[in-house]
């Protein structure tokens, strides 16, 4: 199959970058679309023109190292999955294919398709966490969790923190991300003590990193490679708005 | 100069050994450990759990990983589960049973004091993770549910879904993250260890490279911790991560440290097999699909026609003829040779002719199709996504690959190597997996080692070293680090023009082909004869574009391919200085009638240390052995027949 792309190619933050055009040539269907940019910069050695750099790491979809948006989608069009779980037979023959970073304005440019999405780490370090300190545990059969919620809190914490949800986001938001973890830890007993306190600090991270507010655009679920569901969204405010009228009441 | 190896194994009966170490080791006072800097390198369940409980404990940790978050470390993409001895079945399991089973597991080539510790400490790993929040799976009642795994007659495996590594890496992640804010970790993503730093003999710092600007530093520590993971990409193609590199530890090993049992390799019966030159990793299928799918190859060479076209008669299910009793659920070692065996003679499937079927006809007439969605369903979508095949309809594709790497720097009984201060955590050690590493132990090693263990006997070595932190303004840092840039300014110096991709294949396939599934003296001499022409070759003509001061990934990868070129040569030592067969190190020359791995206790039940000697084939390695003993187990021969 043969492709035209279109890459961001910016060499660095403060330098003006732009949409490059590269032809890709002879790719068998087989070949997943980062290995497809591996063959572009195999072609490239020799030429003037640098690598196209881009993340990746585990190439099966767990790390969420991946933060490509293709043709426009965050990870590309074969929802639900992560940009290294996409593969060229998904696209027609002599098709062109724009490839950008991840957009959003918390995450800080590097280079080419190369984002920093630390300011996600920041958020979980404010309250993301149980605070257990190790060889303090109870036995773990001592605290029974129905297989509803335990369930539930899985669906949450299957989160790979690739920030696809604010990537696609008019606002840039990252609730779908914080209310994962919000969820995640607020089903279990084990994430009651700190349940309040948890979310308001998280919040109040998303908010200080400059990433926006939900509107109802679906965007981020429709995206996201581990299909979290943005009912968490729902969850999230509540647990928001219980906490808020707890700090208020003083309590 | 290095002595006799001690492994520093408490004396005193197996079971009472780590309490009573426990009980006489040395300690930090909670006011002291404040004036300590301890350097965790990689974020993985190892180092993330060990840097966090340090951080909790009241010591300064800087902790470095490679990738853009420590939740990304390569331990995300363990699936299966782990392994703890809580026996919740009531199907008479015991911190004992455990301990066997990972010691005949390991073909009798681990050390067994540390594997008992391992299986006792592997309760409270459960519990602390439960504490953590990790949505481990539940049954109805809301007790935690446990799986059979490999190797065990017992149910003891936890699990999150077929996420459980990346559910225990999220809880030390948070745990880490809960210090970071805390102030007692800093956290330093994006960078590289490329140098270890000793001072007086003892490992007082680091030489780290940040990936985004390409700056060197020199951080002082009072010790370092490694916590690297493996080295399964020196194959190329592995199912590890693509970033997944030797650095770390192969520097340490230039340093003085020992490194242990390098060929101690894991490949992975089910993977999906390889589709064209240009793929860059390898996906594993679970082993579980062997429970219902049929292994076959046709009868014929080269038999091109669809796997539907071909008759049951002409059709080899050679696991099934080959290990009666067994059959498709033979050990992962012998079916991984058996696939390799039948490619070899021009019977595999698939463009590449290097795959096997894994068919689920039988199961489907048998079962129905609903049945097996409902088992395998996830795994059939997968695999669909990565083939384009419809595995209802047409049998799979499977061929072993890598996974896992068994060897690593030698440590002693409290996880130090012979260099003082240097610890060494998680895969990136050698101790508890032996020759063979069972299913559902290595996130069990990993937190074992984190939480667990280091934390008890680190303060033995630090409780002797107060104040003796150096400065960096030491020459042994600028030295270091001058070394450090000379080497990245050598590698973009060289301006050839083959890609570092395909040095990287070559040396990969080299060494999958002769230090792979199967090896024999001679195949091993000719890799040793082949390594160094490649890699005199690599630092003649390969290209590495841009510039040392960016963010660079040519440049990165360079540096560990590097490594890799001169570490494969120490695979290839080991693999050939021991001269049998043992778990994943299968010697051709040394098999029962019937292809069985044959041990030889005599002269190999030892661990194989090496010591660098200086660069190049002029300087061999030299070879230290532990002689490993057992009190409580008696050396058998694994038979699966």
């Amino acid at each position: 199959m043969n492709f035209k792309l279109r890459v961001w190619r910016q060499k660095n933050p403060a330098a003006k970058g732009k949409l490059v055009k590269y032809e890709a040539k002879e790719i068998s269907p087989n070949t997943s679309f980062l290995e497809m940019l591996d063959i572009v910069n195999d072609r490239l050695i020799g030429t003037a023109d640098d690598p196209i750099a881009f993340d990746s790491d585990c190439r099966e979809g767990i790390c969420g190292s991946c933060a490509l948006t293709i043709n426009g989608e965050a990870h590309g069009p074969d929802h639900p999955g992560a940009a290294c779980q996409l593969y060229m037979r998904r696209f027609q023959d002599g098709a062109t294919i724009v490839v950008e970073p991840f957009r959003a304005r918390p995450f800080r440019f590097i280079k080419d398709l190369v984002v920093d999405r630390s300011a996600l780490d920041r958020i979980v370090q404010a309250g993301g966490f149980v605070s257990a300190r190790s060889g303090s545990a109870p036995e773990a059969n001592s605290i029974l969790i129905s297989k509803h919620d335990a369930d539930i809190a899985m669906e949450a914490a299957a989160c790979i923190g690739c920030g696809a949800c604010a990537a696609a986001c008019p606002n840039a938001s990252a609730m779908l991300f914080t209310a994962a973890k919000v969820s995640h830890l607020a089903f279990l007993p084990q994430g009651a003590p700190e349940r309040s306190t948890r979310v308001l600090k998280m919040v109040r991270a998303m908010d200080a990193e400059g990433f926006g507010n939900c509107s109802n655009t679906y965007e981020c679920e429709a995206v996201c490679p581990v299909e979290i569901s943005a009912s968490f969204i729902a969850k999230l405010n509540r647990e928001y708005t219980m906490a808020a009228f707890k700090e208020n009441a003083g309590e | 100069m290095i002595g006799v190896l001690d492994s520093k194994v408490p004396s005193g009966p197996l079971e009472k050994k780590w309490s009573s170490h426990k009980d006489h080791a040395r300690l930090v006072s909670p006011a002291n450990r404040r004036k300590f800097e301890i350097i965790v390198v990689g974020s993985g369940l190892a180092g993330g759990s060990a840097a966090a409980t340090l951080g909790e404990q009241g010591y300064n940790v800087k902790c470095f990983c490679y990738q853009d978050s420590p939740r990304r470390a390569h331990s995300i993409a363990a699936q299966g589960g782990i392994n703890a001895a809580k026996n919740y079945q009531n199907d008479g399991d015991s911190v004992f049973r455990l301990f066997y089973d990972t010691v005949k597991g390991g073909d009798f080539r681990s050390r067994e004091a540390n594997v008992y510790r391992l299986a006792e400490v592997s309760n409270l790993i459960i519990d602390q993770c439960v504490e953590q929040g990790v949505p481990f799976a539940r049954e109805y009642g809301g007790l935690l549910a446990n799986r059979s795994f490999g190797g065990a007659q017992v149910s003891r495996t936890f699990y999150a879904r077929g996420q459980t590594g990346q559910q225990l890496l999220l809880g030390a992640y948070q745990a880490l993250c809960r210090q970071i804010a805390a102030g007692t970790v800093k956290m330093y993503p994006q960078t590289e260890m490329l140098d270890l730093v000793l001072v007086d003999g003892h490992a007082k710092g680091v030489i780290t490279r940040c990936l985004c600007t390409g700056k060197t530093e020199a951080v002082a520590g009072d010790a370092v911790v490694l916590a690297t993971g493996g080295y399964g990409n020196a194959f190329y193609l592995s199912t590890n991560a693509r970033g997944c590199n030797v650095t770390a530890t192969y520097r340490a090993y230039k340093k003085g440290a020992l490194f242990a049992n390098p060929c101690f390799t894991q490949i992975h019966p089910t993977c999906i097999p390889v589709a064209g030159q240009h793929q860059s990793k390898l996906t594993l299928m679970s082993e579980s699909l062997r429970n219902d799918g049929r292994v076959w190859v046709p009868e014929v060479k080269s038999d091109k026609r669809s796997p539907s076209e071909i008759p049951e008669a002409e059709r080899d299910y050679y696991l099934e003829r080959k290990y009666p009793s067994f059959g498709n659920l033979a050990p992962r070692d012998i079916s991984s040779r058996s696939a390799k065996e039948v490619c070899d003679d021009g019977r595999g499937v698939g463009e590449s002719g290097r795959g096997v079927y894994l068919d689920f006809a039988d199961a489907i007439t048998r079962l129905g199709e609903k049945t097996i969605r409902e088992r395998y369903g996830n795994l059939f979508d997968i695999y669909e996504k990565i083939t384009g095949e419809n595995a209802y309809r047409q049998p799979m594709r499977i061929y072993p690959a890598v996974h896992y790497t068994m060897g690593g720097l030698w440590v002693d009984y409290n996880l130090m190597s012979n260099v003082p201060g240097l610890h060494v955590i998680g895969e990136a050690n050698f101790s508890d997996h032996g020759a063979n590493r069972l299913g559902a132990s290595a996130l069990m090693q990993g937190l074992a080692d984190g939480y667990f263990v280091l934390p008890y006997t680190l303060p033995i070595y630090l409780a002797g070293q107060i104040g003796k932190r150096p400065s960096t303004d030491r020459p042994e840092f600028a030295a270091a680090e001058a070394d450090v840039r000379a080497r990245v300014r050598r590698l973009l110096d060289i301006d050839g023009k083959r890609s570092l991709d395909s040095f990287h294949r070559e040396l990969g396939l080299l060494l999958w082909d002769k230090c792979g599934m199967a090896r024999n003296a001679a195949g091993l001499r000719e890799a040793l004869t082949r390594i160094p022409q490649l890699r005199e070759e690599f630092w003649r003509d390969v290209r590495v574009p841009g510039d040392g001061e960016e963010f660079n990934q040519s440049l990165e990868r360079a540096g560990r391919v590097a490594d890799f070129l001169e570490f494969g040569e120490l695979m290839c030592t080991d693999a050939l200085a021991r001269d049998e067969s043992c778990g994943g190190h299968f010697r051709e020359e040394h098999q029962t009638a019937e292809g069985e791995a044959l041990r030889d206790d005599e002269n190999f039940a030892a661990v194989f240390a090496w010591e660098y000697q200086g660069n190049g084939t002029a300087a061999p390695p030299k070879l230290h052995r532990e002689p490993l003993t057992y009190e409580a187990v008696e050396l058998a021969q694994r038979s699966y027949k």
